[in-house]
């Protein structure tokens, strides 16, 4: 990004604030990029000829004379098969002591698919986790965030779900990454051999918050471009979005705008699902999946983060510590996958659904039994088998460590059934149960 | 001459242009940036500046970049073809625009100007004539789709001429009506009309007074709603807010249905564009999507065509509506539209209300259901709208502005619970927040006794008793235990669940179950308050929660199997024997 002969030059700053700064120029354009004295910023409010920009690593130390170069384009990356096996920074520069990658410039943050031209999902991703392929199966060109508390091994699941994965392409958004973890994930795809499929685009914690807004869209045009461009099964992995929200919240509250819920800004919903509905499956078979995390204070879903998160993907996957197993599992109650009804029973065994329903409400008849136990009542002979089934079935299916295929895990849980309970217990269509009920 | 302006700030896709004429509110205007025009509308005007809100991003656009307006309101374009046809939120057709990606300023004509319809005549010179009134008649598809007077004409007229039956195209001219001062109007099939604004041209609007099947038993048999009736549908998501629109998409007894896929996800309305195609309508045999129009702008596409999607689908509505049809229209989410308020208002520096939403949210919100309703048209025959909306409370809170605001505009409240969509118990419509001020409008309740039975609207009362008294029941149960409270406790408690799982809970993915018409749900609702109002005397708790199981279990059979099929009626058979088990 050198300093190019024709690009204007300006010296007199008007503002200075935390994240901003404001000077008089002219023929500039709306996010168009600029640096300010060396650092990268971008063009977010135009008034005449009153011109603020956002500087992505702060205005520490910025002076009133501060050399300001437009660039006379909005932020970009350069795309080609180069891509693979790489990491980057926020701006798309390379963070791997290897040159840049030479390529088609495009700009970041472009348009929509036309919803007409989408595709309905329709394949399934395989991930050997039972608490995500039985209860809460995941679909090619889905988009679904893992909401976790911060001590919640989130980005080792995740890890292990991209991995596992069949896909032609993984893509990793860090922001905020601690740099244990930035080191973490390089090691696991390392390990895994599969540096040549992954690409990297990564904000640690010893960065500016604001650079981060740019790791998303950054990731997601490079995920775009193996997609459309080459038909590729692109998995996307974001994390962590939190972070990223409270970013646009310091540069919105800067930019004295009035906040809403939880000092979000108004346009969180829209921000958000400008990153989220990039998930897209094409006609030509190319898919982009987006799995991110949220992390949660206290478990709280009613932030305005994991709120508007939650009406953006298509479903959220929650791991919780089950105090009775010892065991991280993925909580069937809350967790939802909402494109799993396009799969289930289709592309997996006819009698995925009605398995599922009845594992999660038996679970749930569990879960009342131990209400009741804790409150100090007699428990009946159901309540007991109950609380029995539940130990079961949280360590042979719902654990994250249980590694098996659909099949075997519907197996496991029509096993789990017939020890447990009754043929009316279970409440299932009675042609499923002809089929499969086999008493223990 | 039309006025011109020029760019003078950016904020996001708020724009301020200084004019060199007259504009007015919410007047059109096309900024040009470098060659590609981008819609604005006027939101704000203080001097010579003009606010606009652009429907497109504003990326690359500068100060000094010209702009030109367009001396009217947001139209929708209404005519022959709009029908089955997939919109964006402006009217623009989805289906002829090209590429992969949306691309910035390209708008695509709502209606296929070649395209040949044939024209049937229903007016004859010399009838004196009024807006909305009809003169002919196309086939869409299978509807007749009348053409009528534009409803922007005032005061009466003489027909002069109307077009021989024949092959027309929209823009042709079919007939020509003159007005007292002789003064000649020529007619086409196609008219513009400003979204913004109601399409009053019928006689009156009275009370619903009928109502509206949907399918699904816990609307229709618990909370009918009215045809020209509203409701709307809050849930924290996860509850099952758009399946359960989808589920009355796919049942409710309309002649038109009308989706506005407003701010929500673009897979939802993949799968509306994928399935209804191929999905048969059960009342009429044809494919659902024969009677479907699709107003799509997601929560990725510009925030701002986000108000104008619900709008250009209502007055697609209305239009409707005016040919005597029954028209249900769907928006999904209303909150999204909200949302795209805040935006504006927010970077307009306007002073905010609760939660930052603009001040006037509550009046916008009412204005808009208002244009819902049973009309009689000018020609005495009736048309409808039925609006459903559903509404995003944030953090799942019923308490905040947009569910505060709908629940005053709207009549039907279908509230969707968390407690029962963790519990897997859909739709999650709680049977004891949720109510249809419709039961209390006579005109509705002899309907329902005339359609249904005599005594139906008094077993409804009933069934919302056990509902209740199975809810304070099973409180009492948790607080003392199964051995604390006498058997009856929970008697009281199995029958609610009785009525849960059998009327309540529907399961939209199973063939059969996922659509009820109203003679199954009147078999199956006066089955279980048989059986409710039939004695029972356990001497313990587990022997009655056993004796329910069973009952649940058989009758859950009876939802699966085809109505009075064999397999039905040996559940049928079956029932009465366990029956026989509780005396």
């Amino acid at each position: 990004m050198a300093t190019k002969a024709f690009q204007k030059i300006y010296t007199k700053l008007e503002a200075i604030t935390k994240a901003t700064i404001s000077l008089r120029a002219s023929g500039v354009a709306n996010e168009e990029l600029a640096t300010v004295a060396g650092r990268l910023a971008q063009v977010v409010k135009i008034k005449e000829d009153l011109v603020t920009l956002q500087v992505f690593e702060g205005t520490d130390g910025i002076a009133t004379n501060a050399e300001v170069v437009f660039f006379g384009e909005p932020p970009a990356l350069n795309v080609s098969d180069d891509l693979a096996g790489r990491f980057f920074n926020s701006f798309g520069q390379p963070i791997d002591n290897k040159p840049p990658v030479e390529g088609e410039r495009r700009y970041i943050g472009g348009p929509s698919v036309n919803p007409f031209r989408r595709k309905q999902p329709s394949e399934i991703i395989p991930t050997g986790i039972a608490g995500i392929d039985l209860n809460n199966t995941l679909v090619s060109g889905q988009k679904i965030p893992f909401f976790a508390d911060p001590d919640q091994p989130y980005n080792q699941v995740m890890a292990q779900v991209a991995l596992k994965a069949d896909v032609d392409k993984i893509i990793l958004g860090g922001m905020g990454l601690t740099n244990d973890d930035y080191l973490y994930f390089k090691q696991m795809f390392e390990n895994a051999g599969a540096l040549n499929k992954i690409i990297s685009f990564v904000n640690t914690t010893e960065q500016p918050p604001v650079e981060r807004l740019l790791i998303p869209d950054m990731a997601l045009t490079a995920a775009e471009y193996f997609a459309v461009d080459k038909n590729e099964k692109v998995l996307v992995l974001l994390t962590d979005m939190t972070l990223y929200a409270d970013a646009l919240s310091i540069v919105s509250n800067r930019m004295d705008q009035i906040p809403s819920k939880d000092s979000m800004p108004g346009s969180l919903y829209s921000d958000l699902a400008k990153i989220y509905e990039k998930a897209v499956q094409l006609p030509s078979g190319g898919s982009i999946t987006i799995i991110a995390v949220t992390t949660l204070s206290g478990g709280d879903i009613t932030h305005a983060i994991p709120d508007n998160t939650g009406y953006i993907t298509e479903g959220q996957l929650f791991l919780r510590a089950d105090s009775d197993t010892g065991k991280v599992i993925v909580d069937p109650f809350r967790s939802l996958s909402r494109l799993k009804q396009l799969v289930i029973g289709k592309k997996t065994r006819e009698d995925h659904n009605h398995v599922m329903n009845a594992a999660v409400r038996l679970y749930a008849d569990a879960a009342n039994a131990k209400t009741k136990l804790e409150n100090g009542f007699d428990l009946s002979d159901y309540d007991m088998r109950c609380l029995d089934y539940a130990k079961a079935y949280s360590t042979r299916l719902l654990a994250i460590d249980v590694n098996i295929n659909t099949t075997q895990m519907l197996d496991t849980a029509w096993e789990l059934f017939a020890t447990y309970f009754t043929r009316e217990e279970l409440s299932v269509k009675e042609e499923i149960l002809n089929r499969y009920w086999k008493k223990a | 001459m039309k006025t011109r302006g020029k760019v003078k700030g950016i904020i996001a896709n708020l724009v301020t242009i200084e004019v060199d004429g007259p504009v007015s509110q919410n007047e059109i205007c096309f900024i040009d940036l470098g060659g590609t025009k981008l819609m604005a509308e006027v939101i704000k005007v203080t001097g010579s500046n003009a606010f606009v809100q652009v429907y497109e991003s504003t990326r690359g656009l500068k100060v000094g970049d010209e702009a030109e307006f367009q001396g009217h309101m947001l139209e929708v374009t209404l005519g022959p073809g709009i029908l089955s046809s997939n919109y964006d939120g402006l009217q623009n057709n989805l289906e002829t625009m090209e590429g992969v990606f949306l691309k910035r300023g390209e708008y695509t004509l709502p209606l296929d100007l070649e395209k040949e319809w044939d024209f049937v005549p229903v007016a004859k010179a010399g009838d004196t004539v009024v807006a909305a009134d009809w003169i002919g008649e196309v086939k869409e598809g299978w509807l007749p789709h009348k053409i009528m007077v534009p409803f922007s004409l005032k005061g009466e007229f003489t027909v002069k001429s109307v077009s021989p039956a024949g092959k027309y195209k929209v823009t042709d001219t079919i007939a020509v009506i003159t007005d007292e001062n002789g003064e000649e109007k020529k007619i086409t099939m196609m008219q513009k009309w400003p979204v913004k604004v109601a399409i009053t041209a019928y006689n009156d609007k009275p009370r619903p007074y009928r109502i509206m099947e949907t399918g699904v038993r816990t609307i229709d048999t618990f909370n009918p709603i009215a045809e020209g009736g509203t409701g709307f549908i809050p849930g924290p998501f996860g509850c099952g807010k758009t399946v359960l629109q989808h589920a009355i998409s796919k049942q409710a007894e309309a002649d038109v249905i009308i989706v506005a896929a407003c701010g929500e996800r673009a897979n939802e309305v993949v799968e509306i564009f994928t399935e209804f195609p191929e999905l048969i309508d059960p009342r009429t045999g044809r494919k659902l999507m024969e009677r479907t129009t699709i107003i799509c702008n997601t929560s990725n596409m510009p925030v701002a065509a986000r108000e104008a999607s619900v709008y250009t689908a209502m007055t697609i509505g209305e239009y409707y509506r005016s040919m005597g049809l029954k028209v249900l229209l769907l928006a999904d989410s209303t909150s999204r539209w909200a949302q795209a308020l805040r935006e504006m208002s927010n970077r307009m520096e306007e002073l905010p209300g609760a939660d930052a939403f603009p001040m006037d949210l509550p009046a916008i919100i009412s204005s808009f259901y208002a244009r819902a309703g049973i009309v009689n048209l000018v020609n005495g025959k009736t048309g409808s709208v039925t609006f459903i909306g559903t509404v995003s409370p944030a953090g799942g809170n019923l308490k905040e502005p947009v569910t505060e605001s709908t629940k005053k505009a709207a009549r039907c409240f279908y509230a969707l619970s968390q407690n029962r969509a963790d519990r897997k118990r859909y739709p999650a419509v709680d049977p004891l927040d949720s109510y249809s001020k419709y039961l209390e409008y006579p005109e509705i309740v002899e309907d329902l006794k005339k359609r249904i039975s005599e005594d139906w609207v008094e077993k409804v009362f009933k069934g919302k008793n056990i509902a209740l008294r199975g809810k304070e029941a099973y409180d009492q149960i948790n607080i003392l235990g199964d051995d604390g409270v006498p058997v009856e406790y929970h008697t009281r408690y199995w029958k609610s669940e009785l009525l849960d799982f059998i009327i309540l809970q529907q399961d939209a993915y199973d063939k059969i179950d996922q659509s009820s018409p109203l003679e199954r749900q009147k078999f199956m609702y006066n089955l279980v308050i048989d059986i409710c109002e039939t004695d029972t005397d356990f001497d313990t708790f587990e022997e009655c929660a056993n004796y329910y199981k069973k009952i649940i279990n058989t009758m859950r059979q009876m939802n699966y199997s085809e109505f009075q099929s064999a397999d039905f009626n040996n559940y049928l058979v079956q029932l009465k024997k366990e029956l026989g088990n509780g005396n």
